[in-house]
């Protein structure tokens, strides 16, 4: 490859740095090809919806159902890619969203009514992310086991607190949020909660000394420290976001199903950490993208929708999940050796 | 009767890493029953041949034969087969295995191809060790669990329960306690009694003097002398050889005088328990203070120390007379030091990461408000301070992964240069440099000392030392033995020091 000249360097143009067209161009050239891919199976994927199911596939009530469907995982997803950029990973969302979701709709929270249940939501989810966060950072444990242990303690505690049983949410003002025909600013309240995390999360991981500090940690947490970067901190911080991401979406999850439910969140983590990685996060840390990660729910949760409409059985919704997760990942391989 | 041939004769062997011209056409000849020491400063190619001789590298031209037959060694199993075998420094030991277990890795006694005979494995195992003069190892516990030295005399029953007729041993000696390395040389005797040679590296004249029957020199990846006898050769001969060299750095001017002024860093009583032995130092702005030292007196240790990557035993480091937290790096770097480490990639990069945002990392308060970061900003820092370092390529938005291994060193620099650090700690500063591009960073380090930085430099190569620091600190397994200005030494002396311990007159 041949080095593009500079032009001779003069006093005023040299303000504006020159190459940033062709840094431009690589940036771009670079996450196109992941996200224009993911794009392209999501329009894959809507074709064959319109064409199996062309009435009921494209209606709009359809496709609202598929946006806020995907808006619960996508905010648990949105903070898992924060914790896999880390390096970290995280066991324990489906645990939390459960734990939180039920604690929020005891009857005891429920007499706080709408702020009571939000409150107690965020709250729980961000007291669990806390104590992942110190036995991660600061008590040395391993990620993985931490937070495992995190995701049997959590659902056992919800268990508790249910006995099993269904809590039904008599708040009006919860309910309304999750009725057919409510929306605000023109969309269903839960997908504009969705979008909003989506943004803040886009900006967090690229624009602020946080998304930088965590893209460091995760990519060489030697280097990090010896660059001093408080490492410990930084991951406290991360499991905090991540179970705070929890409470919010049990919230979204409340308003959705008008209840709480001890087997809310099942399996989370794994659809989750799947999303982040056919998004092009690496699990080795130090990479990872939010938008590749909310294309990622987009796409898992379209084909949840299209086998649905055409009855076809989970048992094959899995296969083909775990069928795309292994292609994601061998075709990033391949485009990532060639570049 | 013609003359026996010798068991192993390497000639004109030549191996190239990309960059790196490794061995440039060696010759070996070891005879059976001898020992036969290879001595060469760090990089001369000493690991290349013997892994060449392993089987662990091909070379890529040049004819090993093995009792007058010309053999490929075309991996390491190949050469295990002839009887060569090779213990390394760094132990390739299987933690979680029992010693036994270890010792028959690969080649176990087995019932119907397939079942271990544990007993047996057991058995032979404990018998090796007694030829060791270790019968008091366990053949059952954990290997995890022993000490250096004992892991060492398993990795040597290993080589010896193959039928092993040539052993090498890297440096065998340097993990070992004077009784242990008596006891190794008891061992190294009773070997070559039974007529299995031995190639012994070290970098310790006086246990090739005890042991070894000839010696082969190493330099630059050349042979510069063959079979000389171990025991009458003298030693300022063999320094000679092994310092003679081809290239010739090029160092920058020093200043006149020694920059007047307080120190800046000040190291008082600063040790670690196994690592080095209490140190003092200072080292005022504009000056360039380099510790000289062989791998594992403990350069790289103080260094991290100092920085607070490793917490101190004793004592304690000031800057501008003000100690900081021990062991924080953080409380370092806010102090105003700024280490470049040895392993650049592993410690210092973020590989996947642009130089920007490699050289930005340590300063991004300085770029963003309330965590806000202004990009703008940030890459105009960034295109300053590698600019003024002369970066190639000039464009800081490019991957750091692709800059070339001096460039990639300037981008640490630029780092803490973009900090505003005040002591600059540089370990290895120029380890996988190509030899152009020192002399530019030697440039470099000097004019940022000429500017003010205080520097503490360390090398494992001598002539860096000497031809950059000002003030030089000669180590020696952890003890400072010598300290002088630089251009009172020379590099005969310096490694008299580092390998006699003494100075010698």
């Amino acid at each position: 490859m041949t080095q593009p000249v500079s032009p001779p360097r003069d006093s005023i143009t040299d303000k504006v740095p020159q190459d940033r067209p062709t840094a431009w161009r690589g940036l771009l050239a670079r996450t196109d090809v992941r996200t224009l891919s993911l794009l392209g199976v999501l329009a894959v994927l809507v074709l064959i919806g319109g064409i199996t199911k062309p009435d009921e596939f494209l209606d709009t009530r359809n496709l609202q159902l598929v946006l806020t469907q995907a808006s619960v995982i996508g905010v648990v997803t949105v903070g898992m890619t924060f914790v896999i950029v880390s390096g970290g990973i995280d066991l324990s969302v489906g645990a939390i969203v459960a734990l939180a979701s039920v604690w929020a709709t005891t009857v005891a929270t429920q007499e706080y009514g709408f702020a009571g249940i939000l409150f107690t939501a965020v709250v729980v989810g961000v007291g669990c992310g806390l104590v992942n966060g110190v036995l991660i950072a600061y008590g040395a444990m391993v990620p993985f086991i931490a937070t495992l242990a995190m995701l049997a303690s959590a659902r056992g505690l919800a268990l508790q607190i249910t006995d099993g049983k269904t809590q039904i949410v008599t708040v009006p003002s919860v309910l309304d949020l999750g009725e057919r025909d409510a929306y605000i600013l023109g969309v269903p309240p839960l997908v504009l909660v969705f979008a909003v995390v989506t943004v803040i999360g886009w900006l967090v991981l690229n624009r602020t000394t946080f998304g930088r500090r965590t893209v460091a940690v995760g990519g060489n947490p030697e280097a990090a420290r010896l660059a001093g970067i408080d490492v410990r901190r930084q991951r406290l911080y991360l499991y905090l976001l991540s179970g705070l991401c929890c409470g919010i979406a049990a919230f979204l999850l409340i308003v959705l199903s008008g209840s709480g439910q001890n087997t809310n969140g099942n399996l989370y983590e794994l659809d989750a950490i799947a999303a982040a990685i056919i998004g092009g996060t690496l699990l080795t840390g130090g990479r990872g993208t939010i938008t590749g990660s909310v294309l990622g729910v987009l796409i898992f949760t379209t084909i949840t929708n299209i086998f649905a409409l055409n009855n076809l059985q989970s048992d094959v919704q899995q296969i083909a999940k775990g069928a795309i997760i292994v292609a994601a990942v061998l075709v990033q391989r391949r485009t990532a050796s060639t570049t | 009767m013609a003359p026996e041939p010798p068991l192993l004769s390497m000639s004109g062997i030549t191996k190239s890493f990309p960059g790196v011209r490794a061995l440039d056409g060696v010759d070996l000849d070891v005879q059976a029953g001898e020992v036969h020491c290879l001595l060469g400063q760090n990089g001369a190619g000493k690991s290349t041949l013997i892994k060449v001789l392993a089987g662990a590298h091909q070379p890529d031209t040049g004819e090993i034969r093995w009792r007058g037959e010309a053999v490929t060694l075309r991996s390491p199993i190949a050469a295990m087969r002839l009887g060569i075998a090779t213990i390394y420094q760094e132990l390739d030991l299987v933690e979680h295995l029992s010693v036994a277990e270890n010792v028959h890795l690969g080649h176990e006694p087995t019932t119907a191809g397939f079942v271990v005979r544990g007993k047996a494995a057991k058995e032979s195992t404990t018998a090796l060790l007694k030829r060791l003069g270790h019968p008091e190892i366990d053949p059952a516990r954990l290997v995890g669990e022993l000490p250096a030295a004992q892991q060492q005399i398993v990795s040597m029953a290993r080589a010896l329960s193959h039928d092993v007729r040539l052993i090498v041993m890297d440096e065998p000696s340097a993990a070992l306690d004077p009784d242990e390395v008596d006891n190794l040389f008891r061992i190294v005797g009773a070997l070559t009694a039974a007529g299995v040679a031995v190639v012994y590296i070290s970098h310790r004249l006086e246990e090739i003097r005890r042991i070894g029957d000839r010696v082969t020199v190493l330099k630059d990846g050349r042979a510069v002398a063959n079979g000389l006898p171990a025991k009458t050769t003298p030693t300022r001969e063999v320094v000679a050889l092994m310092t003679g060299r081809n290239v010739e750095y090029v160092f920058p001017d020093r200043p006149a005088s020694p920059p007047p002024g307080e120190p800046v860093l000040t190291v008082r009583g600063l040790s670690r328990a196994g690592e080095f032995e209490p140190l003092d130092l200072e080292v005022r702005p504009g000056e360039i203070v380099g510790l000289a030292g062989l791998v594992g007196s403990g350069r790289s240790e103080i260094l991290e120390t100092v920085y607070g990557a490793r917490k101190p035993t004793t004592g304690q480091v000031l800057v501008d007379g003000k100690p900081l937290k021990p062991g924080s790096v953080r409380a370092a770097v806010r102090a105003g030091l700024g280490l470049a480490p040895e392993e650049r990639k592993a410690q210092a990069l973020l590989m996947l990461e642009s130089v920007t945002r490699n050289v930005s990392v340590s300063s991004m308060s300085r770029f963003s408000r309330g965590g806000w970061i202004d990009r703008g900003a940030e890459l105009g820092a960034a295109r300053t301070a590698t600019r003024e370092l002369s970066l190639r390529p000039d464009n800081p938005s490019v991957p750091v992964r692709t800059l070339s291994g001096g460039n990639q060193q300037k981008a640490v620099l630029a780092r803490w240069l973009l900090r505003g650090c005040k002591v600059l700690l540089l370990d290895e500063p120029t380890r996988g440099v190509d030899v152009g591009a020192r002399a530019e960073l030697y440039a470099v380090v000097r004019r940022l000392a000429d500017e003010g930085l205080a520097v503490l430099l360390v090398s494992s190569e001598v002539p860096e030392v000497l031809g950059l620091a000002d003030r030089v600190l000669v180590l020696r397994e952890g003890r400072v033995v010598h300290t002088a200005p630089a251009r009172e030494l020379d590099e005969h002396r310096v490694l008299d020091l580092v390998m006699e311990g003494s100075p010698a007159s």
